[in-house]
């Protein structure tokens, strides 16, 4: 999915470094890159370094970072020009699916995304550097950036502790941990996708692990608040 | 990060938080956070003086000698520090090599967050 425009901008001059947040680990990822004959790095994050380390809550989320190093757009949705998962919902026909996938994939539907939009802002800055407006000062970057309070901070430390004793082969014991993590960052997306699809892959629907589930969740905020706006 | 004791040298500190402790303080991009003595007591850090510091949780696990402390909140209460982007170090799954985000520096990057999930 990303390969495409890594090939269009990579000879002005951008790199494209996907990060896979997948706790399961290779075996879930590998597949995916392998499939994209991915040429750019394709990096494995199994503990969710990305959204201690950026801010990230959701996916897809880009961070652009210039040739200094330095971050000139912090963590937000991001679309290759289009929305490939979104576009094949369009054209099922829902009533020949089982009801609790269709209502599922009835929500998705309602999910917004402007990826026209995300690309040009990308192409733009790649063109125009420093000069695009859609490069932000570093005091914008850091107030854009996700917020983080003792409970956000608490989250991603119980997020951590989950994923240590589910990759020591104790998965039951990591649920509490993810359950608090939840309960601490309700908007964050990673840790309550990758905890739910543990339980119920894919549909992410209602377990007795979690109070939580995707359908009821999307619900709670409304399927159009399920990404931010794009902002310039 | 994952610790087994609340006392660590200064390296294994900054690689698992992204915070060098240096003469000035804790530090991060270009940023600085100055520290009480006590944070490193015969060369290595107290992790519960810097912790506290820093604004960073430290939460117990299941068994003993096993903590996690999580993100800083201090100085900005945001998920960002400084602008400076982090150092980020994990392998690629085409390879299995580990692979360093500042590597990259003289190109613009767009890290893209994805999962099979």
């Amino acid at each position: 999915m990303w390969q495409e425009l890594r090939e269009e901008l990579h000879s002005r001059g951008l790199e494209i470094v996907t990060v896979a947040l997948d706790t399961e680990g290779a075996d879930a990822a590998k597949p995916f890159v392998d499939r994209a004959a991915a040429n750019h790095p394709s990096l494995l994050d199994e503990t969710h370094k990305v959204d201690e380390l950026f801010g990230v809550v959701n996916v897809p989320n880009g961070v652009w970072i210039d040739e200094q190093g330095v971050v000139v757009r912090p963590a937000e949705p991001a679309f290759p020009g289009r929305n490939p998962v979104l576009d094949s919902f369009e054209k099922l026909d829902l009533s020949t699916f089982p009801p609790d996938v269709a209502e599922m994939l009835a929500e998705a539907k309602k999910i917004k995304t402007d990826p026209p939009a995300y690309k040009a802002a990308l192409v733009d800055w790649v063109d125009n550097g420093a000069a695009s407006r859609y490069a932000l000062s570093p005091d914008q970057v850091i107030g854009r950036s996700q917020p983080r309070s003792s409970d956000e901070a608490r989250a991603a430390a119980h997020f951590e502790l989950g994923q240590h004793l589910h990759g020591s082969g104790d998965h039951a014991a990591a649920i509490p941990h993810w359950r608090e993590a939840h309960r601490l960052q309700p908007d964050n997306w990673t840790y309550k996708r990758q905890a739910w699809n543990f339980e119920d892959p894919v549909r992410q629907g209602r377990t007795p692990a979690y109070d939580s589930c995707w359908i009821d969740d999307v619900k709670g905020i409304g399927a159009e608040n399920y990404y931010p706006p794009f902002v310039p | 990060m994952l610790l087994d004791s609340l006392h660590l040298d200064a390296a294994a500190f900054e690689a698992g938080t992204g915070w060098a402790i240096k003469p000035e303080g804790a530090c991060r991009g270009d940023v600085c956070v100055p520290l009480p003595v006590e944070a490193r007591a015969d060369g290595d850090v107290d992790v519960e003086v810097v912790a506290q510091r820093l604004g960073m949780p430290l939460v117990a696990g299941d068994g003993p000698d096993v903590w996690a402390v999580g993100p800083a909140t201090a100085p900005t209460g945001r998920a960002l520090t400084t602008a400076v982007a982090p150092e980020l170090e994990l392998p690629d799954l085409r390879t299995g090599d580990l692979f360093r985000l500042s590597s990259l520096h003289g190109q613009k990057v767009l890290l893209l967050a994805w999962a099979s999930w």
